[in-house]
This record gives structure tokens, C-alpha cells and sequence, in this order.
């Protein structure tokens, strides 16, 4: 089928030694979804997410993601998608708009697009009156949101984004996933790791990693009622309850 | 052009880091101003102990000669050689110069005396230039005392004497033959070190992360890591050159643009270099400790301090390797003799090789998936 799936993984594997990180996960993703990646530490969220930007190499199996295999053509991949890393990644010692300018250029977007967008992204964050400040100064919520709109500056198909709320407030966390909405809304998939509960209620569809392998996988909706529970947080628990691995 | 956001960035990390443009111009200043003086192998000062068991005036003319050297510094007459050997062996002397009894009387009646030279030898260049320096005083003490006793002297004694020219650096001077040598360090220090720690320091930031996610090419970004440190380094050039004509009134006696395209190679090899450990390290501190090695051993053996040929042979073979052996030729025969490009074809291809193969690993070697 020609189908809409913008990740679809078959058997993705990763071996570190012979620990095993991911073992053979497989799964879809399909156009605009908000697709929630659930686990414990160490469950192997941020390997698979990592093998599917093209930035580590499975040791088996695959994924074609935005219409490009991650093993054969991972620059490909990349020209496709936005990535924001767990650990804040931008340039401390660059200004708000020079680190969107950078990546901006290094993806290719128009020079006399630059600015202009830049300064209705910056306008939308609410963050335009410290556009020339260095973002070793700003507070880690508008970090986080600057981070965000660098990933999906130039209209990637798919934004991954890997516990991008990490150690920010409520009030900012809400703001964040209405900037997740609005993209969505632009028609870029997303796929978001998380361990707020509140959020995998956004999601569209969630998976919960268990100890490398895919313990679950459906709409926040389905698994509360095949889990009998009233929350997800409840939900994983239960799943959660089974792994092995440790922190 | 992705290669010139690239560029921004580098520039602008370079000039809002606190510390690197500080260095990047105290270094060389520093280097030039300062080691030349310090970093000499004329040997002056030389202790010298002198055990006289003749009363003659010979032989006191002898000593206010050595005396009045500025090689040497008269530690004591003594009339005993035991007791000057134990001052040598508590080093409070260099050197001891026995005067025989009867030397005016043989040096009368032979022509020619011989006196005893003992020096510590410890320190070989001291030893041995001490001994020359020595040995040159008493000839030139020689000639004078037969040209004032030509009638006294009942022999004279065949005399060839070696005048001795020497070419481009007239007067024996150290700091000239340092001072080139002295630019390939500054280049080779700060054109090798500062980019071994520029990509390991975005590895240990986080931020090499953001860019590996990007479709940038692997040559476009090491190509941007670099062209920053080449435009630092031939401005440092420029920098030690003018300081070696105002300080030192040196300037180079071949073509300047031979020393530039020679410095563009050079600069290349070493960042290239820095760029490749970088690639291989995971912390500043094992790219420092591996670039220390390296630097050390390249330094050692480039003929930087002591002659290519008096080394061992296979030594000699792994110099083939080593950027700055090339690179250092090619200064002191511009500088000093005056070469031109043609006298440095085998330098100039030989830089040309080493590039290509490091520029090439410098790529392979970055890795954006792991």
C-alpha cells in the first residue's frame, strides 16, 4: 500500500556488547499524528529514537522514515526532520537569532526567508525582545521552546523530540504542547518521548517500551479500557511494573 | 552557502570566547620577545680553575688573557690539581687548565708548550665548546708570544691557520637560527592545539548532536572548522615577521609569498591534524594528553633543536612524515639563505602529500552516526 506512514520500522534492533538497548521493535506512525514513545529510564526510548534520526546505525533490522531508509540513506533522513535532544543542544554562546539563523542556513532555507521567519517564530514564543541576548542567559522553559522552534524551522516532516519538557513548570509545559498542536496543525508528525502521564493523554497513539521491547501500543483511550485503569499513569504502571532493567 | 553560516558561528564562538583571542596574541608576542634570549646555545661564563706550577711571566700572560675572555670566568689559581679537581667535582668549576713547570723555558726553546685541559663534560656542547674556545685562546696566546720573542725563540714552528667564513649568519648569532624556528612553533602550538579542542569541546557541550541531526556534509563542516584557524595563523605570522624586523632587524632574504604559500600548507597539516584527534577523543582532556605526545614528538623530531642528520636512521625515515621538518627547512632557507621555490620542490610536494592525506582522515574520521 502506498500508504500515509511517515515511520515505519521493522524489526529495529540495537546491540551495545551484548546488552541489548532495542530489540526488535517494529511499528508505524502515520502523517500529523502526535505519537507518544513511553518507557522507564534505560527502556531504550532515546536509542530507537537516535537509530531512527539517522544518528545511529541499527545493528539489525530497519526503518524507512519521511520516505528514506535510516541505514542507507541517513542524510536523506536528516534533510526530513527536526530533532530536539534531550540535552539542551543550541549554542550558549550564540544569540537567540543567530542560532536559528545558523540552522536555518544549514537547512537550506532562503537567506531573505530567514529573517522574516525568524522574527514571526520569535513573535509567536513571545521570546522577540530577547532575540540578541545569548541563550546561556535564558531560563531552561524558553531554552526548551527556542530549542523546539529551531527543530522545526524548516518545515521537516517529522519533529522528534526527546523529553523535551524535562525540569520545566507546569505553566510552560501546558504552552509547549500548544506549540506541539500548532505544528501538528502544519501538518508535521510528531514523536515525543515523555514521562508525564498528562501528556501521553495528548498523544494520539502511545507506545510503552518495556526493557527494549514494545510492551504496549494504542490510543491513550484503548489502553486505559484493555488496562481496566482509570489513568495512564495507572496504565503504565501496570506495564511497567514488569521490567527487568533497572535505573 | 552553508559554509558561510558555518563561518559566522566559528568566528563569532572564536571572538566571544573569553580566553582564546587573548592567547592568539600573547602567544606569539611572548614567544618571539622572550625565547630567542632565552633559548641559546652560545656558552659564556665558563668557570675556569688554572693550576700554575710556573713562575714565569709567560704564564701569567696566559692567565689575564683567559681572564679577560667573556667566555670564561677565572674561579681561582691554584698550585695544586687535586685540589682544583675536587671544586670540578663539586662543580664549583667548568674547567681546569694545567700550566706545567718550565713551560716559558719550553716555549722558548721549542717553540710550543703543552698545558692540560680537563673540563666537565656533563653538559656535551659546554664540554666541547669550552674546549675549543680553550684551545683557540692559547694558539692566539701562541702567535703573540712568538711575534714578541721572535729573537729570543731559537725555533719557530710551521703555523697553518684556518680562517674560517661564515656564510648567512656572519657573526655565529643563535637567535637568528632560532628565531624561524621559533614561528614554526607558535604555528605549530596554536594551529594544532586550538582545533583539537574545538570539536571534542562541542562533544562534551552537547552541540555536536544538533548538527549531526542536520543534512550538513561532513567535508562542509570540518572545511568551516578549519579555515578559521588558517586565517589566525598567517595573521600570527604576520604578526612574529614584523616583530622579527623591529626587535631583531631580520627579515626573510627569499620571497615572503614562499613563506605564506609554504605557511597555508603547514597550517593545514597541523589543524587538519588537531581536527583528526578531536574526532577520536570524548573529553578536552584526552585530546590534550594525546596532542601533547604528538606535539612533543613532532617538535623533537623536526630538526627544530638539533640536526635531522645526526640522527639515527631510522629516525631520520620517520621525519619523512612530519610536517614541520618541511616546513622548517623551507623558513631557514628563505629566511636566512635566500632560497626560492624551485630549491624547495621536494618541501613543497612533500607538504602537499601530507594535506591531502590528512585532510582526507580529517573528514573520514568525523563521525555523524555512531
Amino acid at each position: 500500500m502506498a500508504n500515509d506512514n511517515v515511520i515505519e520500522a521493522v524489526g529495529l534492533t540495537k546491540r551495545f556488547g551484548t546488552f541489548t538497548a532495542v530489540d526488535h521493535i517494529s511499528f508505524s506512525v502515520g502523517r500529523g499524528e502526535i505519537f507518544g514513545f513511553l518507557g522507564a529510564n534505560g527502556a531504550g526510548k532515546t536509542t530507537a529514537m537516535r537509530m531512527l534520526c539517522g544518528l545511529s546505525r541499527p545493528t539489525e533490522g530497519g526503518a524507512i522514515v519521511a520516505g528514506c531508509n535510516i541505514v542507507s540513506q541517513p542524510e536523506g533522513v536528516k534533510r526530513n526532520i527536526g530533532y530536539m535532544s534531550q540535552r539542551f543542544s543550541l549554542y550558549e554562546d550564540l544569540s537567540v537569532k543567530e542560532n536559528i539563523r545558523l540552522f536555518a542556513g544549514i537547512y537550506r532555507v532562503k537567506e531573505r526567508e530567514i529573517a522574516p521567519r525568524t522574527e514571526t517564530v520569535l513573535k509567536r514564543l513571545g521570546i522577540y525582545d530577547e532575540r540578541d541576548t545569548q541563550v546561556k542567559r535564558l531560563p531552561l522553559g524558553w531554552k526548551q521552546k527556542l530549542a523546539f522552534s529551531v527543530a522545526i524551522f524548516h518545515e521537516p516532516k517529522i519533529v522528534f523530540l526527546d523529553e523535551p519538557t524535562g525540569g520545566v513548570d507546569p505553566v510552560a509545559r501546558r504552552q509547549f504542547w500548544e506549540m506541539i498542536y500548532e505544528a501538528v496543525e502544519r501538518g508535521i508528525t510528531v514523536f515525543v518521548t515523555t514521562h508525564y502521564m498528562d501528556e501521553a493523554e495528548y498523544c494520539d497513539r502511545v507506545s510503552i517500551m518495556v526493557d527494549g521491547r514494545i510492551g504496549a501500543l494504542d490510543t491513550p483511550g484503548n489502553l486505559k479500557w484493555l488496562y481496566g485503569a482509570e489513568t495512564m499513569d495507572e496504565v503504565f504502571f501496570r506495564i511497567a511494573r514488569g521490567a527487568k532493567r533497572g535505573e | 552557502m552553508i559554509l558561510r553560516y558555518l563561518l559566522e558561528k566559528e568566528f563569532k564562538q572564536f571572538f566571544r570566547n573569553p580566553f582564546l583571542p587573548k592567547l592568539v596574541v600573547a602567544f606569539p608576542i611572548l614567544v618571539m620577545l622572550v625565547i630567542p634570549w632565552i633559548m641559546t646555545m652560545d656558552i659564556k661564563n665558563i668557570g675556569l680553575t688554572v693550576v700554575n706550577h710556573d713562575s714565569g711571566s709567560a704564564a701569567e700572560t696566559l692567565i689575564r688573557k683567559l681572564e679577560s675572555s667573556s667566555y670564561f670566568e677565572l674561579d681561582g689559581v691554584e698550585q695544586d690539581y687535586n685540589r682544583a679537581l675536587t671544586a670540578l667535582e663539586y662543580s664549583e668549576t667548568d674547567a681546569i687548565m694545567e700550566i706545567p713547570a718550565g713551560f716559558e723555558k719550553q716555549l722558548l726553546a721549542e717553540g710550543g708548550a703543552p698545558v692540560q685541559v680537563s673540563i666537565n663534560a656533563v653538559n656535551d656542547t659546554k664540554g666541547t665548546l669550552g674546549a675549543s674556545y680553550l684551545s683557540a685562546l692559547c694558539a692566539e696566546f701562541s702567535r703573540e708570544f712568538a711575534a714578541g720573542n721572535a729573537q729570543a725563540m731559537s725555533a719557530t714552528v710551521p703555523n697553518i691557520e684556518i680562517v674560517t667564513q661564515n656564510r648567512y649568519n656572519p657573526y655565529q648569532d643563535y637567535k637568528i637560527f632560532m628565531i624561524p624556528a621559533l614561528m614554526v612553533l607558535v604555528l605549530l602550538w596554536l594551529g594544532g592545539f586550538l582545533p583539537a579542542l574545538n570539536i571534542v569541546g562541542e562533544k562534551e557541550k552537547g552541540t555536536i548532536e544538533q548538527i549531526n541531526i542536520t543534512p550538513v556534509s561532513k567535508f562542509m563542516f570540518i572545511f568551516a572548522k578549519l579555515i578559521p584557524y588558517w586565517v589566525m595563523g598567517l595573521l600570527v605570522l604576520t604578526v612574529c615577521m614584523l616583530l622579527t624586523w623591529a626587535v631583531y632587524g631580520l627579515v626573510p632574504q627569499g620571497s615572503v609569498w614562499v613563506i605564506y604559500l609554504f605557511s597555508i600548507l603547514f597550517i593545514f597539516a597541523v589543524s587538519g591534524f588537531g581536527l583528526i584527534v578531536s574526532n577520536y577523543s570524548d573529553t578536552m582532556q584526552q585530546a590534550m594528553f594525546v596532542m601533547f605526545f604528538f606535539m612533543l614528538i613532532f617538535m623533537l623530531m623536526s630538526g627544530l633543536l638539533t640536526p635531522l642528520r645526526s640522527m639515527p636512521e631510522w629516525a631520520q625515515y620517520f621525519t619523512v612524515i612530519n610536517p614541520p621538518r618541511y616546513y622548517i627547512e623551507m623558513m631557514r632557507l628563505v629566511y636566512l639563505k635566500g632560497g626560492t621555490l624551485a630549491d624547495l620542490q621536494t618541501q613543497l610536494w612533500a607538504l602537499v602529500a601530507i594535506d591531502a592525506v590528512l585532510g582526507t582522515w580529517a573528514v573520514m574520521s568525523y563521525r555523524k552516526r555512531d
